[in-house]
């Protein structure tokens, strides 16, 4: 294992002192605990957002922390939850009056501790609402799992409730908004290698040379199949296919289509990725209103990519264009 | 014949040496069919329960217990962290305010501590968790008159309940995902169960 790190498990703390230095005049972090926070929160008024999940998939959610989507993030360790005091505090940090979202991918770990948190800080006296997000079709019998996962649609939730939170929308609007999104859109995603977690210094599966793995997570758990390597014609095929047929998505259905890097794939193939998605949406008669193409929500220096389309709404196309200034995503301002 | 709160320091301390010798193995299990970091949240939960016990006084066992959960809550994260979490903190409420804990009384802890758990986790026997290891160590120390006999029953039962993890199919967390692809690995959560009764019972039986 070849890393950029000091020490594996001064990992994130280190990351996070990176953070602090770069974007230290528009967020504050905090290491006991972990936390990324908006440096103006609370605003008073807005709907506070916060974010959780394990480190490894910057830039979620700490690169979202800005004007325009979330007010803070809370890192865990690498592909671990954070915990519930983390949550509790960026709840409190956050809040401006007028309540606070946690949006949460669903994944075990993720939901147990911010059911925690609503549990421990329920006497905190802040209303709190939930969006759980669970876009992944490559989870096929969600009865016998833990339930589809939340992956690629959490950024585009981020995004669209960040956009109504700052125009004053109530808790319960941008929470009713952010469920829709989610409920609209569908992912799945694919890896070209495995990532090592700097932990545990093993590749977190084999793949041979001239495989790849369809309907990976974001953890670096394998998927539901793999085959011997393809064109990314094909590639996108595997990946587009149960999406369009999940929603399912129809002739007329304006879209966004949302390509993804998983952290070790460039740009150039993710283009070559989005021509074929572009392609495939024409041929199903989707209109690509919006699109986002890029390493957003990624596992380490896995090599691969997710998909997700969600059917858009006007009230989505609005709060998507809307001004966002954070770390890793920014336009309008 | 009875379990005191040195007893229970004891127990952790092992419980926290046995995380930290067995981290590679259950880092190697969770790689397997999870997402490779039990081992390392456990070691580090565990670690950090050992400074909060040396760090404040614990009056009984049950506080003992308390104060471990708080910490391992607030330090793992994952589902580790919430499941040992609730786990501890089930059995040292049910064991509040007893200097000493006998038979009946810390296996009646197991069993509320179970409950929490499965409350938590809404997993059920066969799923391929902790419950595996839990509920047959358990049912085995409720059968046993005496604690040393009670104890040795359990960890018979832990270590049966977890090597019959390995052809079962993961129906709740990261495992759930691969589905049959999931038989055949021993579950990591089962087994640091075990290693939670097998340091039970090389601290507490007298």
């Amino acid at each position: 294992m070849k890393k950029l790190i000091n020490a594996p498990d001064a990992v994130v703390a280190d990351a996070l002192r990176g953070v602090q230095a770069a974007h230290g005049d528009r967020v504050r972090v905090t290491f006991e605990p972990y936390s990324v926070i908006r440096i103006d929160a609370p605003v008073p008024g807005k709907v506070g957002l916060i974010s959780g999940g394990g480190s490894g998939h910057e830039p979620m959610h700490g690169g979202f922390v800005g004007p325009g989507m979330l007010d803070a993030a809370c890192p865990g360790e690498v592909f671990t939850s954070p915990t519930p005091d983390q949550m509790i505090e960026a709840t409190k940090a956050v809040n401006g009056g007028a309540g606070v979202i946690h949006i949460v991918k669903n994944y075990t770990g993720d939901v147990m501790n911010f059911d925690m948190a609503a549990e421990m800080g329920k006497s905190e006296d802040i209303e709190v609402e939930t969006i759980l997000t669970n876009d992944d079709v490559a989870v096929e019998d969600s009865l016998y799992t833990a339930g589809r996962r939340g992956v690629g649609v959490t950024v585009l939730v981020e995004k669209i409730c960040g956009g109504a939170a700052e125009d004053r929308r109530s808790l319960q609007e941008v929470a009713e908004l952010g469920r829709r999104v989610n409920a609209q859109g569908r992912s799945m995603g694919m890896a070209l290698t495995p990532c090592i977690t700097p932990a545990s210094g093993e590749p977190s599966f084999e793949l041979a040379d001239d495989e790849v793995e369809i309907g990976i997570g974001i953890h670096g758990e394998p998927g539901r199949f793999r085959e011997k390597i393809g064109p990314a014609s094909q590639i996108t095929e595997r990946l587009m296919t149960p999406i369009l047929e999940d929603l399912p998505f129809s002739s007329g259905d304006r879209v966004l289509a949302f390509v993804n890097g998983m952290g070790g794939t460039p740009l150039l193939e993710l283009y070559i990725v989005y021509a074929e998605v572009a392609k495939i949406a024409a041929e199903h008669g989707l209109t690509i209103e919006r699109n986002l193409i890029g390493n957003y929500i990624t596992s380490l220096e896995m090599q691969g990519c997710s998909i997700t389309l969600v059917k858009l709404d006007d009230e989505m196309v609005r709060y998507w264009d809307a001004p966002v200034n954070t770390p890793a995503l920014r336009w309008g301002v | 014949m009875a379990i005191d709160r040195d007893d229970t320091l004891d127990w952790m301390t092992r419980f926290a040496g046995e995380m930290s010798e067995h981290r590679q193995e259950l880092v190697r299990l969770d790689t397997a069919i999870g997402d490779g970091d039990h081992g390392t949240n456990m070691n580090r939960g565990m670690q950090k329960a050992l400074e909060k016990l040396q760090t404040s006084e614990q009056a009984d066992p049950g506080a003992v217990l308390k104060t471990v959960a708080m910490a391992l809550v607030s330090s793992v994260g994952g589902a580790a962290g919430p499941l040992y979490g609730t786990l501890f903190l089930q059995m040292g409420t049910a064991m509040a305010g007893q200097a000493e804990v006998d038979l009946p009384g810390f296996a009646a802890a197991w069993r509320k501590g179970l409950e929490g758990v499965q409350s938590r986790g809404k997993a059920q026997p066969g799923d391929k968790t902790m419950v595996d290891a839990l509920l047959p160590a358990i049912d085995a120390m409720e059968q046993a008159t005496d604690l040393d006999s009670g104890l040795a029953a359990a960890v018979v039962g832990a270590e049966q309940g977890m090597n019959a993890t390995t052809p079962l199919v993961a129906r709740k967390g990261r495992a759930s995902y691969l589905a049959e692809r999931s038989a055949g690995h021993q579950d990591p959560g089962a087994t640091s169960t075990y290693y939670l009764f097998k340091s039970a019972a090389e601290t507490l039986a007298d």
